[in-house]
């Protein structure tokens, strides 16, 4: 019983409690019992909060006992990243600099979390302060991909995409800063969007960059990516960055799969050369499937998407080096050297060298030398003008169609260790991902299939125009229908890694 | 950071600055800078006083504390 509840979509969770028919404290409990079973060989929470879950999914029993209307998502258990601020949870954002922290207050998601009656099951693991592609740069450790255990599960997002891929939890937020909720998603198999950019509050995210973070729903189906979508998104005062227009119909448009007459881009710059032959061949497969399915294909050339991960890799580190200036151990966070003698500068490098972990350090370096006097035209300055001119390739290709297409990532997941020495190998994992994080609009990963050579998944990103995130949905519900109806099953059933590690213990253990 | 820490760093961060300095190709003066997605400017709200967190809970995870204040290591030098 117990595991066929975790195998429903959060929508049909959703269903289950508001009829009656499984209550909310079950629903935690058996995803509590998965995370217990399965998250030693996956290591996708930081921190699981047993009690606090479980009193919410009673609250949400209470409430509907009493005959109180309930929202779309009730009583449905989620996986948030570490990046949010929670008052009842720690909060380390995958750094030693903030071990043991607990905030003084919800972010916006957190509580539009709570407010919906949606049960947060716990923290999830990620790469230290949004930085990175695999988790590998967590301060406690990679999350491994239930696809394949010896691979990373993506990043920054990686705890939550591991943990929803895992069925640890139906639904996963996570945040999109060159990619971050995308390519996890696109590695395990998953639906991961990228809402546009001042969609979804900031307040009590904590900051990476601040022009491009961008907190989004993960989960195994497009409709329930959309649920939490809406469930997280909308105007925040709090977060002066935050977009005040009504949030787009994206659970409408998840309805709605139909894409005849759609015009559809395939971005020529986002293919070729490092791109896995299996990532290429499902592109393709799923460029058919749209023609198929009554879209207009055709390509599109963006020639500035080639400056974009430079760009990118300047921008970004030079944000989070005035973000990450917060951490001075005055304040909150770990505080070394501290023996009455030393000063409080001493104490600061002392402390942000101890608690920061390499990629963080070198970002910092990055974007300090970026930023300072003399260099800052030529590194900083060009750097947004090359976003300008990004938006440009953007704008003039959504006048020719209404979506863009390209492949998330240009490979499967790789093995645990093999980029963690080669920054710039695994800054080439955010390759199509960043302009969206550029130019602010929306943008998608949903599985297409998994790759020949390897069996993991392939993810299809989709991409929309600024505050047109439903017509991402549109498309994603039409794919989904196709490519689970030619299948028969979900691809995720397919996903064998945790089985296989659970076998191997068993005939160790000599049953 | 020690010796071998830092030459590691120097010798990857001058490999991402070489390909980053790419942005140097292509983007004139003449293209204005981008800083913010949204482009939104100046958003107020009305200065009317607003509950907020309080000295308590913000002294709550201070690596130390004292009357009401965050303690901290010297702040002048020595001499």
């Amino acid at each position: 019983m117990s595991t066929d509840l975790i195998r429903l979509t959060a929508a049909e969770m959703a269903a289950a409690v508001a009829a009656g028919e499984v209550s909310a404290v079950d629903l935690a409990r058996a995803h509590l019992d998965r995370i217990s079973e399965t998250d030693l060989a996956v290591r996708a929470f930081l921190h699981v909060a047993e009690e606090s879950a479980i009193a919410a999914a009673r609250t949400v029993d209470k409430r509907r006992a009493a005959g109180e209307p309930l929202g779309p998502l009730a009583g449905v258990p989620l996986a948030l990243k570490d990046v949010f601020t929670t008052t009842d949870m720690h909060t380390t954002c995958g750094s030693k600099i903030l071990a043991g922290w607990v905030p003084p207050y919800d972010a916006t998601v957190t509580s539009r979390l709570r407010d919906a009656g949606v049960v947060i099951l716990g923290k999830t693991n990620m790469d230290e302060f949004a930085m990175g592609s695999s988790t590998e740069n967590s301060a406690f450790g990679p999350s491994r991909n239930p696809w394949d255990l010896t691979r990373v599960p993506g990043g920054s997002s990686g705890g939550s995409a591991a943990a929803v891929a895992a069925y640890q939890a139906p639904l996963g937020i996570g945040t999109d800063t060159g990619g971050s909720i995308r390519q996890p998603a696109a590695v395990c198999g998953l639906v991961g969007v990228k809402p546009t950019y001042g969609g979804s509050s900031r307040y009590g995210l904590v900051a990476f960059a601040s022009s491009l973070d961008t907190p989004g729903p993960l989960a195994r189906t497009v409709l329930d990516a959309a649920l939490l979508h809406e469930a997280i998104s909308g105007h925040d005062r709090r977060d002066s960055t935050s977009l005040d227009a009504p949030v787009p119909p994206v659970v409408a448009a998840a309805r709605h799969a139909d894409v005849a007459g759609l015009r559809v881009g395939v971005v020529t710059e986002l293919s070729g050369e490092g791109y896995a032959s299996g990532v290429l061949a499902r592109f393709t497969e799923a460029v058919e499937l749209l023609e198929a399915l009554g879209a207009k294909v055709h390509e599109v050339s963006c020639p500035h998407f080639r400056y974009a991960l430079p760009a990118y890799y300047l921008i970004a580190p030079s944000e989070c080096s005035s973000n990450l200036a917060r951490f001075d151990a005055m304040r909150y966070g770990l505080r070394v050297g501290d023996d009455g003698d030393a000063s409080a500068e001493e104490v600061m490098s002392l402390t942000r060298a101890a608690g920061f972990g390499p990629e963080v350090k070198r970002r910092i370096m990055l974007g300090t030398y970026a930023l300072s006097s003399g260099y800052y035209d030529a590194y900083y300055g060009k750097a947004q003008r090359v976003r300008t001119l990004i938006a440009r390739d953007f704008a003039a290709a959504f006048d020719q169609v209404d979506v863009l297409i390209s492949p998330t990532t240009p490979t499967t997941a790789f093995p645990i260790g093999e980029r963690a020495d080669e920054p710039m190998a695994m800054y080439l994992a955010d390759l199509c991902t960043i302009p969206s994080n550029l130019a602010g609009n929306a943008a998608m990963s949903l599985p297409c299939g998994l790759a020949p050579e390897d069996g993991l998944p392939v993810g299809l990103q989709v991409m929309a125009p600024v505050l047109a995130d439903d017509r991402l949905y549109r498309v994603a519900a039409a794919v989904e229908a196709a490519l689970d109806q030619r299948r028969g099953h979900r691809l995720l059933d397919e996903a064998r890694g945790i089985e296989r590690a659970t076998v191997g213990t068993e005939t160790e253990a000599g049953r | 950071m020690n010796e071998p820490e830092l030459e590691q760093f120097a010798k990857q961060l001058d490999v991402i600055v070489t390909a980053v300095a790419r942005v140097q190709e292509v983007a004139g003066d003449d293209i204005p800078p981008t800083t913010h997605a949204a482009d939104l400017v100046n958003v107020y709200r009305e200065d009317v006083p607003e509950p907020c967190l309080g000295a308590d809970a913000a002294l709550a995870q201070a690596p130390a504390a004292e009357e009401g204040r965050f303690k901290v290591p010297r702040i002048l030098p020595e001499d």
